[in-house]
């Protein structure tokens, strides 16, 4: 199997969604000649032409709203927005149109497409490069929020996003596009979207986490193996509908759990996940839940690192909830 | 066609026998745009009785549009694609869609198509190409434009796309970008701006300081034409014309339809508090079924036995749709969770099962009714 990075990942899945499907189509700025401003669709528009990866005007309000007439016509769009900060000129497609298509219509109209977008912090964007707002999508019912942390569930979950007949806000962790190489399968498979994925297995500790945080999480979790706590890791993959099955499980065998997202704290994911289990395994709780979050702000330029979770605070928050009796 | 600013015109405003037929209309096809307005204007009439009688909870009414409207949908294709707005049904009444269709749908009941999921007038109607509609203003127009560019990309040479909004939606974010798409992509699609002069209470002055809204298509590289759209056909000259051009690939239109909305904003409005009672008896007297009317008598085509035949028949076809909706029950309670997604996903299923336990322990949920209050 070939060896790729998250962002070869993915630009091998639409290519292999474009060969097998003629209705699917790409649209966004610069996504054309140029490949994408991260290179996501690299080489789509000389193998597919400018009818199916289509450079548009620079309107997110536009691209979303245009995407939604083709899903309705019966294309399969794939419109990307460049990075996900710029995406809010489309909220009101994508919420009460794209979302709503399906229930609004009594089912007789539905939006089969994929938003993709590049999310999180980690290359010095400042605010406009690197916010994580899931939170704000998954607060909306119709929609499907996933977020891939691995190049290999990355290819398999945007597969099974293009083919799923909902409409999915497909979020890529930039900081992971090219973190790493993995064995990627070719061709076509895809990826569950309604799964969690286990990262590690452990007795002490739960640790729920998504996107850019995984690795540290996984390296946090390495160090706190060393100092006698096994955790427990999952990697949600999916934001909404998500997968608290696996989470609960988890709870009921560790009696605790942190959560660790890179978005704000107040009404971000973790919350949800923190209320869930609260409400469905407070029995098997042995001690307080813990958040570790981005901070109430807005997110920073110099002091990004200071933001942003890294394994030191994840590591505390472990160390904290595992030692608590 | 005149674009622009001036204004095309093919009946004269008062009564006379003027101008000529517009090719391509026999006169079963004048005889049959006639009945569509009729039939719009009472199917106004009686929504707008049914919600002050409180049986319905909402109504939109048409009045005055008849003709902007109805010449439009005369010149679609069978193939075309409609994004309407909330204000159009006169396109399904144009278009055999049956009563009993439009009014489960203002009953939101068991055998409403959107399974009681909107507000009156927010139909979708998929056996017509009629897209669901949506209440904020001007959504539609950029998904037209998407549209219209996906039967480019799947090469469907005879179809159209038509976008309906008001003088009101020129100023939403959406018309923007899909006429300047549109525009770019050269896609087969018409935006239909029905300046009925008022968005809710704002007038026509307060919305665009452009000279005309069919001005605004220059700036999209695409034609703008400007209709007296009180004249049924003239609208249907322009919109024919429009369309002949989108399927040959001459791109997009802009259709400014200059009319009056001869009623209130919507069953919750009261036009006396902002419009001058003097402009609505100057556009009375321009009323679009009054002119064609006149039109159609002067050219022997029409009778008043006739109308008193036709508006008889029509009344008893709208009876007969209202009884049948209005005795049909509510949709099943447990239906609120279908059609969120594809398929139930857990989260639902259990919500689902906690109402059903919740019913079962408490019985039934009560309607505490309430009326739209704007």
């Amino acid at each position: 199997m070939p060896q790729m990075t998250m962002l070869q990942a993915i630009n091998d899945a639409m290519h292999v969604a474009m060969e097998r499907d003629p209705d699917v189509v790409m649209l966004g700025e610069d996504i054309g000649k140029k490949g994408g401003v991260f290179g996501a669709t690299d080489g789509l528009y000389d193998k597919f032409g400018a009818l199916r990866v289509m450079d548009t005007p620079l309107s997110e309000c536009g691209i979303i709203g245009t995407a939604v007439g083709m899903a309705l016509y019966g294309l399969k769009p794939v419109p990307e927005i460049q990075f996900l900060d710029f995406i809010y000129p489309a909220f009101d497609q994508i919420v009460s149109e794209m979302a709503k298509m399906r229930y609004r219509s009594g089912g007789q109209f539905t939006c089969p497409m994929v938003v993709r977008s590049p999310s999180g912090g980690g290359i010095r964007g400042g605010h406009y490069h690197s916010q994580s707002s899931e939170a704000y999508f998954a607060h909306t019912p119709g929609l499907r929020v996933v977020m891939p942390s691995t190049p290999a569930d990355a290819k398999g979950m945007l597969l099974a996003s293009i083919f799923n007949e909902d409409p999915v806000i497909f979020l890529e962790p930039k900081a992971l596009y090219r973190h790493g190489k993995q064995e990627v399968q070719e061709g076509w498979y895809t990826t569950s979207l309604d799964e969690a994925r286990r990262v590690r297995e452990g007795d002490d500790v739960t640790v729920v986490t998504w996107g850019a945080m995984v690795p540290i999480v996984e390296d946090a979790a390495g160090t706190a193996a060393e100092n006698g706590v096994a955790c427990d890791v999952i990697d949600l993959r999916s934001i909404l509908p998500w997968d608290y099955d696996t989470v609960l499980d988890s709870v009921r065998k560790t009696g605790r759990l942190v959560v660790v997202q890179e978005a704000p704290r107040t009404c971000g994911f973790a919350s949800e996940v923190a209320a869930t289990v609260a409400e469905k395994a407070i029995d098997s709780l042995e001690a307080p839940i813990a958040r570790v979050t981005g901070f109430d702000t807005p997110f920073p330029y110099a002091l990004e690192h200071v933001y942003k979770p890294d394994k030191k605070r994840v590591l505390g928050a472990i160390e904290f909830t595992a030692r608590w009796a | 066609m005149a674009t622009g600013t001036e204004m095309h015109v093919v009946m004269e405003a008062k009564g006379k026998a003027k101008g000529r037929t517009p090719k391509g209309l026999g006169d079963d096809d004048l005889k049959a745009l006639f009945r569509a307005m009729l039939f719009t204007r009472l199917f106004d009439q009686r929504g707008m009785n049914l919600q002050r009688q409180g049986r319905i909870g909402f109504f939109v009414p048409s009045m005055g549009q008849e003709a902007s409207q109805i010449g439009t949908g005369y010149a679609m294709g069978n193939k075309d694609v409609l994004y309407p707005s909330y204000r159009t049904h006169s396109l399904a009444l144009l278009k055999g869609v049956p009563l009993k269709v439009l009014y489960d749908q203002l009953w939101g009941n068991a055998t409403d198509l959107v399974k009681g999921r909107q507000m009156p007038n927010h139909f979708a109607i998929p056996s017509i190409n009629w897209v669901s509609i949506s209440s904020p203003i001007g959504t539609q127009i950029s998904q037209a434009a998407g549209a219209a560019r996906a039967a480019q990309i799947r090469g469907d040479k005879d179809v159209a796309v038509w976008a309906w909004f008001g003088d009101g939606g020129t100023s939403s974010n959406d018309f923007h970008a899909g006429l300047n798409f549109a525009g770019v992509w050269k896609a087969p699609c018409i935006f239909m701006c029905e300046n009925n002069h008022w968005a809710i209470s704002v007038p026509e002055e307060m919305q665009t300081a452009s000279v005309s809204f069919a001005d605004k298509a220059v700036a999209y590289g695409m034609r703008g034409v400007r209709v007296d759209g009180n004249d049924v056909l003239a609208v249907y000259e322009a919109a024919r014309e429009a369309r002949d051009r989108a399927i040959k690939g001459e791109g997009p239109t802009l259709i400014e339809t200059v009319t009056f909305r001869m009623g209130p904003h919507s069953s919750s409005d009261d036009p006396k508090r902002y419009q001058p009672p003097e402009l609505f008896e100057a556009w009375q007297k321009r009323d679009p079924i009054d002119r064609y009317r006149e039109w159609l008598e002067a050219k022997d085509l029409w009778s008043k036995d006739e109308e008193e035949a036709l508006a008889a028949e029509l009344q008893k076809e709208i009876a007969t749709a209202v009884e049948a909706a209005e005795s049909t029950p509510a949709p099943d309670v447990e239906t609120v969770f279908d059609d969120v997604y594809a398929e139930l996903p857990k989260m639902l299923i259990e919500q689902r099962e906690a109402l059903r336990a919740q019913i079962k322990a408490s019985g039934a949920i009560e309607d505490g009714g309430g009326a739209f209050p704007l």
